[in-house]
């Protein structure tokens, strides 16, 4: 049927998709917005969206801690001295450079400079590869004084901290009982368990990061179109802001008592 | 240099180096007070004093690296409201563990 309305329309809508030439406006303006300046704010609202489901997911393991802390107050103070304050810091130091390296980078990707992008791209990318061997030594302490949960686990350093003279010089804990002792693995649980997920964030963030170096070096990000380098930012900040309350519930508010 | 209200192609404001800079400087020296402030001997106030820090790093970080004091009214409220929920959420959380079974934990 050649001649009916629907087909003459269907005719009608593939000549002009195929003259439409994206000469009225930016090959990255998505036909269903009206400008890039509605495209932005739709897709910064999006991404903060995303990361208030993540605000969530983290403050349920923010509120575990909270509340365990309370009940076995002893064995988390003491848990949380088996942990480097130095290390912690370096880390610390390190997430928030990287935070300020990919705040450059955005700036660099919306005044166009390609080379400055991608440099501020790959120190991003060395500065989160640098946390993450960071809490590699900080793992491996742990694995070797049998501190992570599960059938090995050691109650050493708790029910005899003499016992673990690098500690114990710095904090002169007392012995804790056997039953409270045990708690300390619900506390390395925890410690696992958000530095854990954290560090998952981390890599996940590394890998992407690895993506965009690769498209920064071929100019993707320089002609205008930020989106992408900006919402990858406020990811990377996002980060960056839970490692800085772990940093304080972790190591910083049980070095006394 | 451009200037912090600089206007970009897409008429959203660019926030140049001299903020982050700034901002930079203020995080590292928020750090070293907080890690400062832990060893001292300060009771119940460790807590208060380390969150308090973490807490006013945490919002130089989303006010200006993550451009929310520049962003649009939907965005402020957007991350006011999320805020917000998260502490309805622990606070009424942890004031139910508190207030039940005074003392037998």
């Amino acid at each position: 049927m050649p001649d009916s309305p629907v087909m003459a329309h269907k005719t009608d809508a593939s000549s002009e998709s195929a003259d439409h030439s994206h000469g009225q406006h930016p090959p990255y303006l998505r036909h269903h917005f009206e400008s890039v300046e509605q495209q932005a704010d739709a897709t910064n609202f999006a991404m903060w969206l995303f990361l208030l489901t993540e605000i969530m997911f983290f403050g349920g393991l923010f509120t575990a801690y909270l509340i365990y802390r309370n009940w076995y107050y002893p064995a988390f103070v003491a848990g949380s001295h088996q942990l480097n304050v130095i290390w912690g810091t370096t880390n610390t130091v390190v997430l928030i450079l990287s935070s300020f390296t990919m705040a450059m980078g955005v700036w660099c990707a919306e005044t166009q400079r390609r080379k400055g992008l991608v440099l501020c791209l790959i120190l991003t990318f060395i500065l989160g590869l640098g946390f993450l061997g960071i809490k590699t030594i900080e793992y491996s302490e742990k694995i070797e004084k049998h501190h992570v949960p599960g059938f090995h686990y050691s109650l050493q350093s708790f029910v005899d901290p003499a016992s673990d003279p690098e500690i114990f010089k710095e904090y002169h804990d007392k012995p804790l009982r056997a039953d409270m002792a045990r708690h300390t693995e619900v506390y390395f649980s925890l410690y696992f368990l958000m530095t854990g997920m954290h560090a998952l964030h981390m890599i996940i963030g590394i890998c992407i990061l690895g993506f965009m170096i690769f498209r920064a070096r071929a100019g993707a990000y320089t002609s205008g179109h930020v989106t992408f380098v900006e919402n990858f930012g406020l990811y990377w900040h996002f980060v960056d802001i839970i490692w800085i309350y772990l940093f304080a519930l972790l190591y910083l508010i049980s070095r006394h008592q | 240099m451009s200037e912090p209200n600089e206007q970009a192609h897409n008429g959203h404001q660019v926030v140049g180096p001299a903020v982050y800079v700034a901002i930079l400087f203020s995080l590292l020296v928020g750090t070293g007070l907080t890690v400062w402030a832990s060893f001292l001997e300060l009771g119940p106030w460790n807590p208060i004093i380390a969150l308090a820090i973490a807490t006013t790093k945490a919002m130089l970080v989303v006010l200006f690296f993550m451009h929310v004091k520049y962003s649009t009214k939907l965005t402020k409220l957007t991350v006011f409201a999320g805020i917000f929920m998260f502490l309805v959420l622990i606070s009424m959380t942890l004031s139910d563990y508190i207030s039940r079974a005074w003392g037998s934990w």
